[in-house]
């Protein structure tokens, strides 16, 4: 049986604050549970105070921005993202994502912003949220404040979030066209990707305009191939064209190494993704 | 500390009182007497405690009781209806798809959540639906096999009464 703890549900995002600005490292959010029970149970975090996000107001919804981009709430499901028109539409690297997160359960209940609160390195999100430079919207008793996800994931489970504040949502802004794609290699067990890659480029008068690239799964971090990125520009997006420039693209960063599997067998799976994920965006110019 | 929940369970209401780090499969098998949800890993990973909350399967071992407050949950005991078996279950009967039968709970209902998602789904989507369930004796491909005879089926024969929320 769990330890005992304080379970609060506010109403209200003033009401929320206000508990974390009490209970400070005593409280834990609660969003759909999906890390944090599981956490409870090894032992790795004993919260005194459960503050519930569910009943609160605002949460759920995954809003349009007129200039085409999206807001995402604290409570929006892999399912929810998985399944909405409006994120399929706007987003589509995003639902890509969240359609492969974990398994039929997990997306039922498991949230995007919970996964980068929890900043596990294995998770599958970061990998976009790098190439969709997408901002966590963070609220304090200071106020609102927006962080791009690359400064908030700080290393492994860790953020820059303060002990007062609370994730209202995830902003991400206009995408650019279909021309993206996530390939992941999944670990065996635990479903979590040893590497995942996230691509999106913009082909302009039949030349790569502008490239993203994250990487999730490899390191402690996610982190962007910058300089892929760069050496894509001007180039033709012909299928299989760029190998030659996809050799150790985590290379030079602290790789994780584990029973799952090794530093130099991640680096592989970094640059197999890496070469699927763009050949996959690539497949898809014009679609 | 103790707090109310107020549940309704395969179309009965509940109240109860419990702490707030009960869970909820333990709250359905101790508190309510229900023992067709199971507890096999505790650890999120086999779906033996699989419910229907709010017409969403769930890892009943992954969530607080506290948290169902105001829900609506099925068990695998709310799928029969007049002493029936859903068809569901009889599918995998005829296909000889359960050995021990742990796993029941939650192959019966991440398939027929699978099911009512899409009528029609092919294996694939069958697999996928089923990742979140561990089967330790059978074996996957009668399962497959037997939620695949009943990717034809119309809907409405898949539902039932006590899943109204659906
Ligand atoms: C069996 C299983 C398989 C999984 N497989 C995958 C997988 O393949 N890929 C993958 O990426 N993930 C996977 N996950 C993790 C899953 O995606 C989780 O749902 C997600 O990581 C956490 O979301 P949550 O809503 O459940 O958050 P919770 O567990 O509720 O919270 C997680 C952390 O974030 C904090 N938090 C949550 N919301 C806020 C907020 N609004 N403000 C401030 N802090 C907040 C919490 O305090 C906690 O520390 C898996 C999980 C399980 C159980
Ligand atoms: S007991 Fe809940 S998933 Fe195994
Ligand atoms: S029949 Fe025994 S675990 Fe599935």
């Amino acid at each position: 049986m769990l330890p005992a703890f304080e379970y609060r549900s506010p109403l209200s995002v003033e009401e929320a604050l206000e508990l974390l600005a009490k209970y400070r490292e005593d409280v834990k959010v609660l969003a759909g549970g999906h890390s944090l029970i599981p956490a409870m149970k090894q032992g790795e975090v004993c919260p005194k105070v459960l503050l519930d996000l569910r009943r609160m107001a605002g949460l759920s919804a995954i809003d349009p921005f007129e200039d085409g981009g999206l807001r995402i709430g604290a409570l929006v499901t892999h399912r929810d993202l998985e399944i909405s028109e409006l994120a399929r539409g706007r987003s589509p690297l995003l639902a890509e994502v969240a359609s492969q997160v974990g398994d039929a359960q997990v997306r039922n209940f498991g949230t995007l912003v919970g996964s980068v609160c929890q900043a596990d390195p294995a998770s599958d999100y970061p990998a976009a949220l790098l190439a969709l430079e997408a901002q966590v919207v963070v609220a304090s008793p200071r106020g609102e404040r927006s962080v791009p996800v690359e400064g908030f994931i700080q290393g492994a489970f860790e953020t820059a979030l303060e002990p007062d504040e609370l994730v209202l949502a995830i902003d991400v802004p206009r995408s650019w066209a279909r021309t993206a794609a996530y390939v992941r290699v999944r670990h065996v067990a635990s479903g979590f990707a040893l590497a995942g890659v996230a691509a999106q480029i913009l082909v302009e008068d039949g030349r790569i305009a502008s490239a993203r690239i994250g990487v999730t799964g490899v390191a402690e971090r996610a982190f962007r191939l910058a300089v892929i990125e760069e050496q894509l520009l001007g180039r033709e997006p012909l299928p299989g064209a760029f190998a030659e420039m996809i050799r150790g693209v985590a290379l030079g960063r602290e790789i994780l190494s584990d029973g799952a599997a090794s530093a130099e067998y991640r680096s592989h799976l970094a640059d197999v993704c890496t070469a699927r994920a763009l050949r996959k965006a690539i497949s898809r110019i014009g679609v | 500390m103790k707090y109310p929940v107020a549940v309704s369970v395969n179309g009965r209401a509940y109240r109860r009182e419990v702490e707030a780090r009960t869970l909820l499969v333990d709250f359905l098998r101790d508190h309510l007497g229900l023992f067709g949800t199971h507890v096999g890993c505790e650890t999120s990973q086999c779906g033996a405690c699989l419910v229907t909350l709010d017409g969403l399967t769930l890892k009943a071992c992954t969530r607080l009781a506290v948290q169902a407050d105001g829900a609506q949950v099925t068990t695998l005991e709310g799928l029969l209806v007049d002493g029936n078996l859903h068809p569901v279950q009889s599918a995998l009967l005829k296909e000889c798809a359960l050995t021990c039968g742990f796993c029941a709970s939650g192959v019966v209902l991440a398939a027929k959540e699978c099911l009512e998602r899409k009528p029609v789904a092919g294996e694939d989507e069958v697999r996928r639906s089923l990742e979140g369930v561990f089967c330790r004796c059978t074996g996957y491909q009668p399962i497959v096999d037997a939620v695949r005879s009943l990717a034809a089926a119309p809907v409405r024969d898949l539902r039932d009464g006590a899943t109204a929320e659906l």
